[in-house]
């Protein structure tokens, strides 16, 4: 049996989406095809905005590629505008005559530029802003002309303004109302915008009414001419004066119509074979003019298409920011207040920041920022929330920060976002839905979280939060959570926890055993729990679990790190950061002998040589090895380095012996693999040139002894290492460094370093296995030592053992 | 028409592990084993950037890239959702445990 036919007319920025979500939920279901007035693929249209104004290109804005609708199975007819629906028949009909039938209609016709009804409306040179046509007619006018006049000073208005202005045009923007962005803005705040507009270049005439614009001798338009006979030249007229929904042809063939196509919550028409999503459509009374909602008709009316028949469209609450680089506008719901409502404001006209925050019963219902939007997402979550702000208000327009605790310079705010509060306004995005894409899937930088989430991919405004959201999540990324049921990866539903657990418990030795006994969903688990469940049983039984290099990421098993061309870098260990005349000349051949290109000396006292091919690592490793050197597992989930200062050996204020006391740690965690890295320091004296304040275990020489200190991190997110005793002797230190570290090897989840271990399970906990229980300190400290008896060096363990081969690659001769 | 080319015994490519085969032209080729010993052949370049797909861990029918984590689906070189992308795919067969690729 065929398959139903849905078509879409309007191949934009709604229906588009609303096709998206539909082959998101039930992909083939339909036979789709779509029509398209305009000759391009769909594409994001808010963002013509930094196209004119010459900060994107027309490529980087297109949203489907035509690629996208051929595997999606789609038909598309671009260029082709629909002339008719036949209800009765069941079919359109473009103006060229393409015809097609549908057993759903889908009509997402969008909205028109309002053209004001005045004479010389239709000159050439007199066009309104929607689509790529007119932008590249004004980034045309802008070439070749001088004179441009925007009629309407609202949010596309100005936008279209500020690309002129940049486009090198002297640009003036008639407005009827007596300060911008009216419908935005209360007064104070567009005074404010019209000032910093000023500032750069642009020229105002509110409250103004054009009366008729006047043909030049090309025939192009020439001037405008206002009421009351003022007249300025005008070679470029851009009608921002509002949108009309574009309704006509849904109206023409009998579809209820009242100021757009009316549909119910469902997003159908009152025709039931006929749904209509976008700017087209008129929702108990609204029709919408910004992204944001429309994608919520999008993902309802898909739902209904489906055939689920779940989710219903109940309205929104819109909030604005103006796309003007250097400008910072942000403003949400009944922003202008009324008899009922109360306000604060905040008004700083020196630092150029004015916040006002309307109020009823307790309840944020509105807000304009100018200036300093950084609060505006959170301000708009309370807003949808309708939390009762009575508690916090004291401090609300002071933002976030006041009012939570201040956390960590620069990602405060994302940090303590809410899962559920929306970071991405236009296309729905929460918190909570970005990190939990950074963290399955491994995202690093915006590009890819916008690729995954959709989040900052349409207007962009919130592009700064979610760098900042994925700075502080990186970080978090090493803490599996601080909940203790999390699933591990999609694999199981166990957590770490309950996995490290039954592995004791059960005395389950191999990975098989794991998936077995604790029933996981896929036969050989992911790139997530191998490597955890790797490491959980070889830390837990020591020489009874066989390493697996299968479930080890390629840096542990080809013991070097992986580089972005796909070489690797081999860093040898210099104990303590010392080396020897020998170990730099034996550096320096092999350097030469394998064409290293990058030499390098690291954060972490040694020498990197970076860009060895794959092939050559066991040879290179061999060279180092005969000089007496090992593997530096500066790739490793293991001991990397223990950083020393010079010490009393040389030092003049020295109090203890740092370097040796670094190179016995070093030498005692050698081959150490633990949930996370784990870096040590030590300095001779608290002027702490070694930066052992920042390290997983500090040591701390002092007259009488050493400080430790214990879970510092100075990578993502600093951390400062906290006091964990004084100590008398190296002996000492070996040992409660050692307890520690071994205690973190059992209990930390896998990708977890000790600062985060040690926030799961609170410092109190960690000295009352250490410190006050002797007994306990020294069973750790054995255990450590004894998992660790036999260590042998990764190198030359991965030359003369099997593994060998994954460095040969095999040659086909042509 | 393929050509078989016979390229190592199956027990020379590690379970969930994978070979790399060097071509003279045409960039190389990773051959992988999985846990069911079925064997699959991949251009050894992953279509986000490039990254050796060879190199990264094995699991079901699929290869979870080295760089930056995308997981390709072994037995057609599709990128799994929501990443989008492919790279070619080779046909190779396995007879006495032995591994032939089509050329
Ligand atoms: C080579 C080196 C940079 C340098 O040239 O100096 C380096 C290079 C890398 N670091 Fe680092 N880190 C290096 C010192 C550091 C330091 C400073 C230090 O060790 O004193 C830090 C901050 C201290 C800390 O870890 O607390 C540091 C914090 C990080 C982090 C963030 C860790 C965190 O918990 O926040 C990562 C990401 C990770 O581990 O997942 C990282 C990850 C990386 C990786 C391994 C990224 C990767 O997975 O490919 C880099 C490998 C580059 C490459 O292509 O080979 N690197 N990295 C340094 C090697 C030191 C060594 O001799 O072993
Ligand atoms: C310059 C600019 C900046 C903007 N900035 C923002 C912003 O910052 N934030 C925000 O939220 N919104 C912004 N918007 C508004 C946003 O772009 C619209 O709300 C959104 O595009 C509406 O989507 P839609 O699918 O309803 O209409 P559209 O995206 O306009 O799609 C409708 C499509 O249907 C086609 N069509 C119409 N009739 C027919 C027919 N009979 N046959 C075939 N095809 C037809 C049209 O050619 C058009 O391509 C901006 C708009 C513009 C123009
Ligand atoms: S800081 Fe570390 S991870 Fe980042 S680019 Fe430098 S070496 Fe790579
Ligand atoms: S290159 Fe493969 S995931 Fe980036």
């Amino acid at each position: 049996m065929s398959k139903p036919r849905l078509v879409l007319i309007g191949n934009g920025m709604a229906g588009v989406r609303t096709v998206e979500e539909l082959l998101k939920i039930k992909p083939d279901h339909y036979d789709i095809t779509i029509f398209g007035a305009e000759p391009h693929p769909n594409y994001n249209r808010i963002l013509l905005s930094p196209v004119l104004a010459g900060e994107m290109t027309i490529q980087e804005i297109v949203l489907n590629e035509l690629d996208w609708y051929k595997e999606n199975k789609i038909t598309l007819h671009t260029g082709k505008q629909i002339k008719t629906i036949d209800r009765i028949k069941r079919k359109v009909i473009a103006e060229d005559g393409t015809e097609e039938e549908y057993d759903r209609l889908l009509i997402a016709t969008g909205s028109t530029p309002f053209m004001l009804p005045i004479p010389g409306n239709d000159l050439p040179g007199v066009i309104g802003y929607r689509d790529i046509k007119d932008t590249d007619e004004m980034i045309d006018a802008a070439a070749k002309h001088k004179h441009a006049v925007v009629i309407g000073g609202g949010l596309l208005g100005l936008e279209a303004a500020n690309g002129l202005k940049l486009r090198g045009m002297d640009v003036t923007v008639v407005h009827l109302g007596p300060w911008l962005l009216e419908r935005q803005l209360d007064e104070v705040a567009g005074k404010m915008l019209q000032r910093s507009l000023e500032d750069k270049g642009l020229k105002f005439l509110l409250e103004t009414q054009t009366e008729a614009l006047i043909q030049g001798e090309s025939g192009r338009v020439a001037a405008i001419r206002f009421k009351g006979g003022m007249q300025i030249p005008a070679d470029l007229v851009v009608m921002a004066a509002g949108i009309r929904p574009n309704y006509a042809l849904a109206e023409a063939s009998g579809i209820y119509c009242n100021r757009g196509i009316v549909v119910n919550d469902t997003m159908q028409t009152y025709d039931p074979k006929v749904y209509a999503v976008g700017e087209c459509v008129s929702h108990r009374g609204i029709a919408y003019g910004l992204v944001a909602p429309l994608f919520e008709q999008a993902k309802v009316a898909a739902n209904h298409l489906a055939g689920y028949g779940i989710g219903r469209y109940t309205g929104s609450v819109t909030s604005t920011k103006l796309k003007v680089t250097g400008i910072d506008l942000f403003s949400a719901g009944d922003y202008m207040g009324g008899k009922d409502t109360e306000e604060i404001v905040l008004n700083d006209p020196h630092g150029g920041v004015y916040k006002k925050l309307v109020i009823k019963d307790n309840k944020l219902v509105g807000g304009v920022m100018y200036g300093d939007t950084a609060d505006g997402p959170w301000y708009f979550q309370l807003l949808k929330d309708k939390r009762d702000i009575h508690d916090i208000r004291d401090s609300l327009i002071f933002g976030q920060n006041l009012v939570g605790d201040v956390g960590h310079a620069g990602n405060s705010k994302a940090a303590e976002m809410a899962d559920s509060a929306e970071v991405c306004g236009c296309n729905g995005v929460t918190k909570g839905t970005i990190v939990q894409a950074i963290k399955a899937k491994g995202l690093f930088t915006l590009d890819e979280v916008k690729k995954h989430t959709k989040a900052a991919s349409s207007c962009g405004s919130c592009a700064g939060l979610v760098e900042q959201i994925l700075a502080s999540t990186i970080g978090g990324a090493y803490t599996p959570a601080s909940s203790d049921t999390k699933p591990l990866c999609a694999c199981t539903d166990h957590s770490h926890k309950k996995v490290r657990e039954t592995i004791v418990a059960q005395h389950l030795t191999t990975k098989e055993a794991v998936f077995a006994f604790m029933e996981w969903k896929t036969p050989n688990g992911c790139d997530k729990c191998r490597p955890a469940i790797n490491y959980y049983l070889i830390s837990t039984f020591p020489h009874e679990s066989k390493d697996d290099p299968q479930s080890r990421f390629i840096n542990e098993r080809a013991h070097a790190n992986i580089q972005k061309d796909g070489t690797y870098s081999v860093v040898p260990r210099m104990w303590g950061g010392l080396t020897t005349p020998a170990e730099l000349r034996a550096i320096a051949d092999a350097a030469e002998k394998y064409n290293v290109p990058t030499v390098k000396v690291t954060g972490g006292q040694r020498i990197d040589l970076l860009g060895v091919k794959k092939e050559d690592l066991p040879n290179i490793w061999a060279d180092l090895n005969a000089a007496g050197m090992v593997s530096g597992h500066a790739y490793g989930k293991s001991i990397r380095t223990v950083k020393t200062c010079v010490g009393a050996e040389h030092c003049r204020f020295g109090t203890q012996l740092a370097m040796s006391m670094g190179v016995k740690l070093e030498k005692m965690l050698f081959d150490m693999y633990a949930p996370h890295k784990v870096k040590l320091a030590v300095s001779g004296c608290p002027r702490n040139c070694a930066e052992a304040g920042i390290k997983d275990v500090g040591v701390i020489g002092v007259d009488s002894g050493y400080e430790i200190y214990i879970g510092g991190n100075g990578g993502i997110k600093t951390e400062v290492a906290q006091f964990l005793c004084k100590v008398k002797s190296d002996e000492e230190v070996m040992e409660y460094s050692g307890a520690f570290l071994q205690l973190y090897r059992e209990e930390g989840w896998y990708l977890e370093r000790t600062c985060h271990y040690m926030e799961r399970v609170g410092l109190d906990y960690i000295k009352g296995k250490i410190l006050e229980d002797e007994e306990a300190r020294k069973a750790y400290y054995f255990r450590l030592l004894d998992s660790l008896k036999d260590a042998k060096d990764p190198w030359q363990t991965s030359r003369e053992e099997q593994p060998i081969k994954q460095f040969i690659p095999i040659k086909l001769e042509a | 028409m393929s050509n078989w080319k016979l390229i190592c015994k199956l027990d020379d490519i590690p379970q969930l592990g994978s070979r790399v085969v060097q071509r003279q032209s045409g960039g190389d080729i990773a051959i992988f084993r999985n846990a069911e010993d079925e064997v699959f052949a991949l251009h050894d370049k992953c279509p986000h950037k490039s990254g050796p797909l060879s190199q990264g861990i094995v699991h079901g029918r699929r290869v979870t890239c080295p760089l930056h984590g995308w997981n390709i689906g072994l037995e057609d070189g599709h990128a799994v959702a929501p990443d989008i992308g492919s790279c070619s795919k080779f046909d190779v067969k396995v007879e006495n445990g032995e591994v032939f690729l089509a050329v």
